[in-house]
């Protein structure tokens, strides 16, 4: 399809478009699942979003996509211009959704090369039937679309302010007005208009003809009243070429005034001709509106977003809608490959080092250089600021990922017939871009796992006298220099019986379940193979979800905190580092090697007592700290660097902790504290890597590597 | 489409010149579009648990590179890294690695007809990197299988990763 005259440049930008689109579509539509219908506004915007993927993908030559987007368009369209009332807003968000699957796995084929072929002919198929169905009602429910012609009383003066009045109490419950003479508060002499020809309005409304009829009855001074119901195209025809006047009639004091003017007179509408009501199709008024509304000067229209109706309920949408808007807005503002980011990166990295070569220059000592000092510390700071703004720009907010999470929760609630709501608090808490990678699995694991087991069906929580809606939150804060990200259901909690019991069955268990802590427990179901759940679900029970949560966040150096009460629910916590890309690090010294910790797993250093030191008969050394037993790790052995110092009193005992277990580490000595900027080794180099120990590597400030060690993978390869 | 042929000319270019560097007395000539540069002897930093053949890793601008030591690379005695000691970056399916080589002589052409097959011999394996032998004047250079050099048989299967 579209082998020729790409290239992949367009390729991706096409990609990351329309992925965008697709993540703001979804979360439109989210928004508004919870509402009954789609407001205006939403219906615009995914108009407006199909209308781009149609056209984008139609000049990437993929034509099922914009097929498929061109059918939904077609049908938003209708929505747009008909505004039916009554349709099946949950069922339409099933299929825009179901299409946005469609579109996503498309995009997956492109990005990896494969061929395009998938067929939507069902969706379309629905899409069309829906559109159909939609027609067909719309027949019974549509929209009404009226002509009134208004005439006032000889001699009852002011026509044209009354008019204006009727106007502004029709745009009540109406959708649209477009009515004639136009500039009645303007122009005086628009009394003789409406006085020769009456007042003319065109409406659109849900409301019967009967409805408007008693309204347009109650007008004070009313002599006559015709009105007929007209056709789409007519209205269309008066209203399309005037829609630059829209919006000119907004002076709300004045209708104010006009309306306390009008109410403190009395109704005197008995004199209403009705015979002369058509409430047939009339063609001789058609063409005479037809005539009426050719010029746009005398035409105003008014469109009516149904605004008045309901403030507090459109309030709280429009809040929604704009808190969307802000999100989606944030995410509009970069897009820059983190590729470059990256390099960017490391170009200030290597900045922040040739400025240390130059500023610690040996050429410079013993020198007496006030100005060159003076210079240098501006460059310093230049620089300093240059490196936080740069950590900066790759870090993200979170609510992209958090809002994912909705999409899931509502799948999962329709699957399995729970309800569920789902909370998001601190969505803008912000992490480095990497984090977001590796955190959006684990958390799709945990929000699964919390619907699926967690949550009991209505039934159950009837029962226990819960509310039958169950609750989940989903909450991010930063604390220090870590993210917590907590999940938490009002579920079952976990059994801890039941959890010991698939343990022992599974041999998973390693030590004595009395020594075993409540959450020790928990723990175990981090472990690989670990369900508690009987039967394979289609969301979970595969006993592959858990274990794999605990890897995605190990990788990045993070930890799982699970705490449960029976009956209450879980609540499970990823404590993840705010970034990668930056750490405090304390930098150790061995033979000729330097090896940097992270400062936040250090709890002390201190230089060994002889006397602390013991020696079991299998030659495991330990060191006795303030009545504890800490076993002790020499890097120089673990890593095979010569050495000089070997005696653990030479040298100098740092000692850390991960997940409550402590070592101790043995090196040469301190070299100091610093911020360090992690790199990953070299792919080629992690293919050799057996051992659990070093997690990444850092430059110093001479240009040298120094190893940062992984310290979790320190504790437990020692146990 | 400009840059499709610009490519192409660049690639006629790069076609059939070889970086010729020694070993010993022996000199071997790599495919020169595998080249990125070639640098001296840096600061190297161990690594634990590597083959013996891999250095370590270097700082080359920012870029964290793991260097090998062609000579242990090849079984032959490790010696002192002198003046002209060379690091030679190459870039083989996107991973930058370094070789230290004895020394960098030249860059020659070699035309496909004067490469010539490996003789066959009783101890194939020991020939594992050499690829084909090229003629150049009345000298002959081994012509090195870029890929071999990196991955041991053993970690063949993990390269594709």
């Amino acid at each position: 399809m579209a082998d020729f005259y790409t290239n992949d440049a367009m390729v991706d930008m096409f990609l990351f478009e329309t992925t965008q689109l697709l993540e703001q579509l979804e979360q439109v539509i989210l928004i508004s699942d919870s509402d009954y219908c789609y407001s205006e506004e939403t219906i615009n915007e995914i108009f407006r979003i199909m209308h781009t993927i149609k056209g984008s993908s139609a000049m990437m030559m993929y034509d099922e996509i914009s097929d498929l987007a061109h059918t939904i368009e077609d049908l938003f369209f209708y929505l747009r211009q008909e505004k039916p009332k009554h349709y099946n807003c949950s069922s339409l968000n099933d299929i825009i959704l179901d299409t946005i699957d469609f579109v996503k796995l498309e995009l997956e084929k492109i990005r990896n090369n494969d061929p395009v072929d998938g067929k939507a002919t069902v969706l379309k198929e629905r899409l069309r039937n829906f559109l159909d169905e939609l027609k067909n009602s719309a027949d019974m429910q549509s929209i009404n679309i009226f002509k009134a012609v208004v005439y006032y009383e000889d001699g009852c003066e002011m026509e044209n302010i009354r008019a204006f009045g009727l106007v502004h109490n029709l745009e009540k419950f109406a959708n649209e007005i477009v009515y004639f003479p136009q500039d009645i508060m303007d122009n005086d002499s628009t009394i003789e208009i409406i006085r020769n020809e009456g007042f003319q309005i065109y409406l659109k409304t849900y409301k019967s003809q009967e409805e408007i009829y008693d309204f347009l009855m109650k007008t004070i001074f009313l002599k006559d009243l015709e009105l007929t119901r007209i056709d789409e195209e007519i209205y269309e025809k008066v209203s399309a070429g005037n829609k630059d006047l829209s919006g000119r009639l907004n002076d709300n004091l004045f209708i104010n005034d006009i309306n306390d003017d009008i109410n403190g007179e009395s109704i005197n509408s008995n004199k209403i001709n009705s015979d002369k009501i058509n409430s047939n199709n009339n063609a001789g008024n058609f063409e005479k509106s037809n005539n009426n509304t050719s010029n746009p000067d005398n035409v105003n229209i008014f469109n009516n977003f149904n605004n008045q109706k309901d403030p507090d309920r459109l309030k709280q949408k429009d809040e929604k809608l704009s808190d969307s808007h802000t999100i989606l807005a944030t995410q509009n503002i970069i897009s820059v490959s983190v590729a470059k980011l990256d390099k960017l990166m490391d170009l200030v990295g290597e900045m922040v080092i040739a400025e240390a070569m130059v500023l610690q220059n040996p050429d410079l000592e013993g020198l007496e250089l006030s100005n060159f000092h003076k210079a240098a510390r501006q460059l310093s700071k230049i620089t300093s600021e240059i490196q936080d703004m740069v950590m900066s720009v790759r870090m993200v907010p979170l609510s992209a990922t958090f809002h994912r999470m909705n999409r899931i929760v509502r799948d999962m609630c329709r699957k399995l017939n729970k309800e569920v709501t789902l909370e998001i608090i601190g969505e803008e808490t912000e992490v480095d871009k990497n984090i977001i990678e590796h955190i959006t699995d684990p958390l799709m694991h945990l929000v699964r796992n919390a619907v699926d087991h967690g949550i009991e069906s209505a039934e159950e929580r009837q029962i226990l006298g819960k509310p039958l809606k169950g609750k989940l939150t989903l909450e991010a804060k930063s604390i220090s220099s870590d993210v917590h990200i907590i999940v938490k259901d009002d579920g079952r909690g976990l059994d801890k019986e039941k959890i010991l019991k698939k343990a022992r069955e599974k041999n998973l268990l390693t030590m004595n379940d009395q020594d075993m802590s409540d959450s020790d427990i928990y723990k175990l179901i981090l472990l690989p193979g670990f369900s508690t759940r009987d039967d394979i679900t289609e969301f979970s029970g595969r006993g592959v979800g858990m274990d794999v949560v605990m890897k995605n966040i190990d990788d990045i150096g993070g930890s799982i905190l699970i705490e449960s009460e029976k009956n209450k629910g879980t609540q499970i916590t990823l404590k993840i580092p705010l970034t990668l890309a930056i750490i405090d690090g304390m930098n150790l010294q061995v033979g000729k090697s330097t090896y940097t910790i992270p400062t936040i797993s250090i709890k002390e250093s201190f230089k060994a007592k002889e006397q602390d030191i013991i020696v079991d008969p299998d030659g495991n050394e330990m060191i006795m700290v303030r009545g504890q037993c800490y076993p002790v790790l020499r890097l120089h052995k673990l890593f095979k660097v010569k050495t000089d110092i070997t005696e653990l009193t030479d040298g100098i005992i740092t000692m850390v902790s991960q997940d409550d277990k402590y070592i101790c580490i043995f090196s040469d000595r301190l070299l100091g504290q610093q911020q360090v900027v992690v790199k990953t080794l070299p792919e080629y180099i992690k293919r050799f890597m057996k051992l659990k120990g070093i997690s990444g590597c850092t430059l110093l400030g001479d240009g040298s590597i120094s190893l940062i060690l992984d310290i979790a993978g320190l504790v437990n390869s020692n146990k | 489409m400009d840059e499709l042929q610009l490519n192409m000319a660049e690639e006629d270019t790069q076609k059939g010149r070889y970086l010729i560097f020694f070993i010993d007395k022996e000199s071997y000539g790599i495919e020169i579009k595998y080249v990125t540069e070639i640098i001296g002897i840096q600061p190297i930093t161990s690594v634990p648990e590597m083959p013996d053949y891999i250095k370590g890793i270097i700082n080359l601008r920012g870029k964290i590179i793991p260097v090998i030591d062609v000579r242990i690379r090849f079984n032959k005695e490790s010696r002192e890294y002198g003046d002209r000691s060379c690091i030679i970056v190459v870039d083989i399916r996107d991973m930058s690695v370094g070789l230290i080589v004895d020394s960098v002589s030249e860059v020659v052409t070699i035309n496909d007809e004067d490469i010539a097959d490996l003789p066959i011999m009783n101890k194939e394996s020991q020939n594992h990197f050499v690829k084909n032998i090229g003629k150049v004047g009345n000298e002959v250079r081994l012509l090195l299988d870029c890929h071999k050099l990196l991955t041991d048989e053993d970690f063949d299967s993990l390269a594709v990763l």
